[in-house]
């Protein structure tokens, strides 16, 4: 609900658009090095960023894991080539990068699964199964809370034996526990006569939760992307 | 390579899904300083290893892809909490966008050699993956998204190669015990 309220006229563009004119900003800037060019695009995605309501913030948390390579960057290229220079290119990447995380923000997950799944559709002549993707991503949304619980267990565990600063005595518990758990989530979903069928039309509808020893319960978040998928597709 | 076209069992999702979430759990990790050089290094890229080592070209590719496909969709999987579409305009997309053709390297190596492999030769297996191919791509992408010369990238770049190295250190020593509990690992059933 709170998104539905604060949602924006960037909010409700289609996602497919804002992906084209993501597209189109890039190609255009990386054949301009004008400072003119750059300053309109930052100042547009300002704009942007305005129009969407969408706080500094969130631009900032982008923007500062970069700085430890924009702020050399700008050196090297002010010293050796020219300040001009300098600032058009990283004016460039911050315009860019600025604009691709407006659409990331203003678009939900859901719809851009959906995207994703929908652009794939063409490569189903080549192999690719849609529904397969759309799958493998719930899946690993579903586990990713499960294996970092299980890298918190297995570090802990090592710490008090004394082994917490040894990479390989945590990398190898992790390791097997994960390509256990592999094969029980495996044993689970095909206890669940999903189909191993190459003709899989329609995105399976089978939650992989099952496997009760290894994983905790799913959580909310995550069953629901598994139901946006099936739903979708 | 033999496996590359063969159709992809529910196994062989679950493995690529494992090991995309495993690969984004190791980014949770905080970066520790590698010695001498001082970069903070994550753990993270040793995912891309592991995968490529334990599940192979097309399985271990794939995994990658998927990592590829969660950042782009908004997920702030990579290390220090990256994500989201603006990851593919910065400096570093090329390394991150290499990975499932690393993996895939690697993957086609270890799968060869799998029945003899030794730490030595899976290191070799790894830093011609993980290092050798991964900078060819993302050295060349940096110097364009820069506008620096290749050569004052590559120079730049060669500061995370020793923490590269030590991951390929790590993930050679794990293959090696992870194939002695699953020795069946790359038979896809």
């Amino acid at each position: 609900m709170t998104r539905r309220a604060r949602a924006s006229l960037l909010h409700r563009v289609p996602p497919g658009v804002k992906l084209i004119v993501l597209a189109v900003a890039g190609t255009a800037l990386a054949f301009t090095d004008s400072l003119w060019a750059m300053g309109a695009a930052l100042a547009l995605t300002w704009l942007g960023y305005a129009l969407a309501r969408v706080s500094n913030r969130r631009l900032l948390a982008v923007l500062r894991p970069m700085a430890w390579l924009l702020a050399p960057l700008f050196l090297v290229q002010g010293l050796m080539h020219s300040w001009v220079l300098a600032c058009a290119v990283v004016g460039r990447i911050v315009a860019l990068v600025a604009l691709a995380n407006l659409v990331t923000v203003t678009t939900t997950n859901e719809a851009m699964i959906a995207v994703i799944t929908r652009a794939l559709k063409p490569f189903r002549v080549v192999g690719v199964h849609p529904a397969k993707v759309a799958f493998a991503i719930s899946l690993s949304l579903r586990f990713l809370p499960v294996i970092a619980g299980l890298a918190q267990e297995v570090r802990d565990a090592q710490r008090a034996r004394g082994l917490g600063n040894n990479p390989l005595a945590l990398a190898l518990p992790l390791l097997v526990r994960t390509l256990r758990m592999a094969g029980d989530v495996t044993e689970a979903i095909e206890a669940r006569s999903m189909e191993d069928e190459d003709d899989d039309v329609d995105a399976p509808r089978v939650q992989p939760a099952g496997h009760a020893r290894t994983a905790s319960p799913p959580s909310a978040s995550a069953s629901s992307s598994i139901a946006t998928v099936s739903r979708s597709s | 390579m033999s496996t590359f076209f063969t159709r992809t069992t529910t196994k062989d999702v679950v493995y690529i899904a494992l090991f995309a979430a495993l690969t984004a759990a190791l980014g949770l990790f905080p970066p520790i300083a590698v010695p001498l050089v001082g970069i903070p290094v994550t753990a993270q890229s040793m995912g891309m290893m592991l995968a490529g080592a334990l599940l192979g070209a097309k399985r271990g590719g794939l995994s990658m892809l998927l990592i590829v496909l969660l950042v782009a969709i908004g997920l702030p999987i990579l290390s220090g909490g990256r994500g989201g579409l603006g990851v593919f305009f910065g400096p570093t997309a090329g390394f991150l966008l290499s990975w499932p053709v690393a993996a895939a390297v690697i993957g086609a190596l270890h799968e060869r050699a799998w029945t003899t492999i030794n730490p030595v030769k899976s290191f070799l297996f790894c830093f011609l993956g993980g290092i050798v191919v991964s900078y060819a791509i993302g050295v060349p992408w940096a110097s364009v998204n820069t506008g620096l010369s290749l050569m004052e990238t590559a120079t730049g770049s060669l500061a995370f190669v020793p923490g590269d190295m030590l991951k390929a250190v790590l993930t050679a020593l794990a293959v090696v015990s992870i194939r002695r509990a699953f020795p069946g690992l790359h038979q896809t059933a």
